[in-house]
């Protein structure tokens, strides 16, 4: 395909955690339509690289849309205008001639550790907090003693599918993690195997996602347009629901 | 040393013991197990072990090992352990449950996959894969992993490559990404416990050895720049695959081979370099742009028909307007009887060659066309839309949105990728290394898949390494220690940190005009012309010179800016780079010295009449084990030198299965 593009990108450039951080504007040609948007990014960084600037600084891993480790506010968009993660995203859905406003995920619980680079750490320690089944290796039932309903099974598998990439934070104008921790809450919380911890669970993580400096949800929705992965906005509901009986069952 | 073969490398000493038991093929582990040394509870808490890697092969056993009550530091590049690379696998997993009352059975799986590997595997290791592989879904399934499920709340199973019984689990087309959040979630049980430390953002750049054993590691922090000190026990890489040395293929952009590159240059051999795995149905790249590739399941060939025009004329024509008359089906032509489901290292050449011959189609990219019709019109016209739709939905879009083309409409174009390092760091049946102290699990080793890997066994292989295996056999190894406390300022030590942050200097400090991903490009185009699908000993031979040129070049005139006390993602992606260029030179020389065919690995000059792999049993029916030859820095050729590898021949010998040709015909 030819018919490359010319835009206009400004981009959050910051040295480090502590430097202020400001938008520096770049011009980039002949994109192709093909290009996905990183590496539209590898573009510039290869002629930021070749005049003696240093690239910028972001993200990515698996570039296939799974691994949650890419994510960048795009014109005000987390993870930009379609669907999709930040890696999946193609210069196709932008126009000739278009100004792109490229920030990292912002969020008091994500710092900024350099450009559009942010540590999500926090996440890692809600699940520390108890996102898991305790079972050690070795002492696992067989497979099949345990059936699954199938919707059950399909409700849980929907809610294991988060990626953990933070963008229902970045996009929630409160910042809060109340997406990724339902979903958490809900794929372990439909199965028989996640029962035993169930209430225990809710109540640590919540605990630790305020800790945290994650905000508070006020059903906002923005969390799941966000979503790339279509996590549904009930699972925050499964998890108020499951808080508040742990809360007046189990005493917290 | 004695005279070099080919002027490229030296024999030394066979390797006579794999230190696997004695007895029946089905005893031995049973056996192993028995015989391994115990640690008491109390004693495993003052023993350490550092795991480089958190995807399926380290995570799974970082986590075990906390379980047992050792003390674990485990480490990985990313910000955190749940997006290593396991989470991109797509098809399943495989296991020995006979759910299906199909006939499978633990020595059905053994055999596949030793059959799979093209008799290039060692049976004693591949046997006890099998055997534990029933344990590792009976482990997901309790730490909640959300496995496809029938109506009857039971799971379900499907046949996946190639295979004739459905032995494969999945979920959906994300096995990798549930089976390796399972684990994730149990590292991150035992970190809340404190038997794992964890450090995220970390990358492995030397082994500490002392007194002949590996007792640590020198890491960067990536965030700060600090280059830290890691000590223990015991080190345990699993680090994963290096297809990345091709700079395109489906692995994620930061998968290395740094962890067992500079393990190799400090003893550690290499076992079968040269075996990669290239996947037939991946989306064609679409320009110079282009940073990764994407696979497409391979199940996607049941239903599509693969094609190529006859004539080259018509490659830039719209597919739907040439007429059947004027298709090549080449795969049904040359392999009717498995047609368009030849595994995958026959598709892949296949398609290659027809684009060779200038038969491609898509965009150019260079001076040719690298793509081939997947074309579904006809499964479409019998199946209706819907049916297609229902199998194949998800595949279709992810087609759609990386292409823009709608593959309903207009055939799909695929092409090969890279997808898969069957040869890795050398381990014995313990999965220890030739470094005592030094353990290598999942993709990092070699040991399980031969020649070539079967679909969903590399998840098994991973998980049976971490779960069930390396938790067994380290134990033998722990119960010799604690071994010595070793002084941070030790000579060893020292002299590890100083070797990396020189190197680390130096990169920064060449300031020249290239940029590392223009020279990452160019090794991988030499490496994909010369020893991808297809090698010969010109072509071998001419890749290694212009290897070595590039290297000599890279260190001179690579340009790295920013500097070491910051994250800084182009001096990450320099060090890589450099190993890389080192390692292609050895994969080189491993597929130049086996002058046969066999699974992944073909060299043009060993194949049959009709054009098929040729394997030589009578000469190479061994594992290469490769030892780093150490060579004299050259003052006016900066960068780390290179000296003549060693080959340390370990005869692969069956016992339990009988070596055949094999044949698609
Ligand atoms: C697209 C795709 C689909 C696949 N589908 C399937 C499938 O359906 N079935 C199947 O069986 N197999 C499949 N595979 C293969 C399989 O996914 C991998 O072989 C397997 O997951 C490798 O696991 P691992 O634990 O060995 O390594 P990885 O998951 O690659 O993990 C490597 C780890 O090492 C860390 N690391 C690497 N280098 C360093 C360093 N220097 N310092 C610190 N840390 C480091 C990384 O951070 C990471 O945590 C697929 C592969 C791909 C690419
Ligand atoms: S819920 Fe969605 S947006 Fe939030 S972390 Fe998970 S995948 Fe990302
Ligand atoms: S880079 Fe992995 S999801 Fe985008």
């Amino acid at each position: 395909m030819s018919g490359g593009m010319n835009l206009t990108l400004r981009i959050w450039r910051q040295d480090g955690p502590s430097d202020r951080g400001h938008l520096k504007t770049y011009e980039v040609s002949d994109i192709s339509p093909d290009m996905s948007f990183l590496e539209m990014l590898d573009v510039l960084n290869e002629q930021l690289n070749a005049k003696g600037e240093e690239p910028i600084a972001f993200d990515s891993d698996c570039r296939e849309g799974i691994c949650g480790m890419c994510g960048l506010m795009i014109s005000g968009d987390a993870h930009g205008p379609e669907k999709t993660t930040t890696c999946q995203l193609h210069m196709r859905s932008f126009k000739n001639g278009e100004t792109i406003t490229i920030e990292p995920w912002r969020a008091d619980a994500f710092p900024v550790i350099k450009d559009l680079v942010v540590n999500r750490s926090a996440f890692d320690r809600i699940i520390q907090a108890g996102g898991f089944i305790s079972v050690n290796t070795g002492s696992a039932p067989e497979a099949n003693a345990a059936p699954v309903p199938k919707p059950k099974a399909d409700r849980a598998f929907q809610a294991a599918e988060c990626i953990g990439c933070g963008a229902c934070v970045a996009a929630c104008p409160n910042a809060a993690g109340m997406l990724f921790m339902g979903a958490k809450i809900t794929h372990l919380g439909e199965l028989p195997q996640g029962q035993p911890e169930r209430w225990m669970r809710v109540v640590k993580m919540v605990a630790q996602h305020d800790a945290e400096g994650f905000g508070g949800c006020t059903n906002t929705g923005a969390c799941t347009v966000a979503c790339p992965k279509g996590i549904p906005q009930d699972v925050i509901s499964t998890l108020n629901k499951d808080l508040r009986y742990a809360m007046t069952h189990h005493g917290g | 040393m004695t005279e070099l073969i080919h002027g490229m490398y030296a024999e030394g000493a066979p390797v006579v013991d794999t230190k696997a038991p004695a007895g029946p093929i089905d005893k031995k582990w049973t056996k192993r197990k028995f015989e391994a040394s115990l640690v008491n509870p109390a004693n495993r808490r003052k023993l350490s072990v550092i795991i480089v890697g958190t995807g399926l092969a380290g995570g799974a056993a970082a986590a075990t090992l906390g379980e047992a009550g050792y003390h674990v530091k485990s480490f990985c590049y990313q910000d955190s352990p749940r997006r290593a690379h396991s989470i991109a696998a797509q098809g399943g997993i495989n296991a020995a449950k006979n759910y299906k009352e199909d006939g499978d059975s633990t020595y059905r799986l053994f055999y596949d996959t030793v059959k799979g590997g093209d008799y290039r595997a060692r049976e004693t290791n591949v046997y006890r894969l099998a055997e534990v592989s029933a344990n590792i879904i009976d482990q997901c399934v309790a730490q909640g992993v959300p496995f496809a499920r029938e109506y009857g709340g039971l799971l379900d199973n499907r046949s996946f490559g190639g295979v004739q019984v459905s032995r494969t689990f999945y979920a959906r087309g994300q096995t990798g990404q549930q089976l390796l959040i399972g684990a994730y979630q149990a590292l991150e049980r035992q970190v809340s416990a404190g038997t794992v430390e964890q450090f995220v953002r970390h990358e492995m750049l030397e082994l500490i050895i002392e007194d002949g054993r590996a007792r640590g590691i020198v890491a960067r922090d990536l965030v700060t720049g600090e280059i830290e000190t890691h000590l223990a026990d015991a080190v345990v890489l699993a680090s994963g695959g290096y297809g990345n040395v091709f700079f395109l293929s489906t692995n994620a952009m930061g998968s290395n081979v740094t962890a067992s590159w500079r393990a190799h240059r400090k003893g550690a051999y290499f076992g079968n370099p040269c075996y990669t795995q290239i996947h037939p149905t991946c989306i064609p790249v679409s320009g110079d742009h282009q940073s990764k590739l994407t696979l497409m399941s391979e199940s996607l060939r049941n239903d599509g028909r693969i094609w190529v025009p006859k004539r080259r004329e018509d490659c830039d024509k719209d597919p739907r307007q040439i007429p059947e008359a004027d298709r090549d089906y080449y795969l049904e032509r040359i392999y009717p009887a498995f047609g368009n489901l030849v595994p995958r290292d026959i598709a892949s050449r296949q398609a290659k060659n027809v684009c060779d011959e200038g038969r491609g189609v898509g965009p150019m990219v260079g001076d040719f066309r690298r793509g081939v019709y997947l074309d579904f019109s006809e499964a479409i016209e019998r199946l209706g839309k819907a049916a297609v739709e229902a199998k194949y939905g998800n595949l279709f879009d992810m087609y759609a949105r990386i292409t823009g083309e709608n593959p309903y409409e207009v055939p799909m174009r695929i092409y090969p990728a890279v997808h898969y390092t069957m040869g890795g760091l050398w381990v014995d049946y313990d999965l220890q290394s030739s470094i005592p102290g030094l353990f290598v699990t999942g993709e990092a080793n070699f040991s399980d898949h031969g020649a070539n890997r079967l679909g969903a066994s590399a998840l098994m292989q991973g998980l049976a390494d971490g779960y069930f295996v390396l938790p067994n056999t380290i134990r033998d190894y722990l119960a010799k220690g604690p071994f010595p406390k070793i002084d941070a300022h030790a000579p060893s030590v020292m002299a590890a940190r100083a070797s990396v942050e020189e190197r680390t200097a130096r990169l920064l400090a060449v300031n020249g005009q290239r940029s590392v991903d223009s020279f990452h490009k160019e090794l991988g185009h030499i490496m994909w012309e010369y020893c991808g699908m297809e090698r010969t000993e010109t072509g071998l031979l001419k890749a290694i010179d212009l290897i070595r040129g590039l290297r000599a070049e890279f260190w001179r005139n690579v340009k790295v800016l920013g500097s070491a006390d910051t994250l800084n993602q182009s001096l990450e992606k320099a060090g890589r780079v450099a190993d890389f260029l080192e390692l292609g030179e050895l994969m080189c020389i491993d597929a130049l010295h086996r002058a046969e065919s066999c699974g992944g690995h073909f060299r043009a000059e060993s194949q049959t009449e009709d054009g098929e792999a040729l394997r030589h049993d009578d000469q190479f029916l061994y594992v290469a084990a490769w030892e780093f030859g150490a060579g004299t820095p050259d003052p006016n050729q900066p960068g780390d030198s290179m000296g003549a590898p060693v080959l340390h021949k370990e005869d692969l010998v069956y016992e339990a299965i009988e070596l055949k040709q094999r044949s698609y015909k």
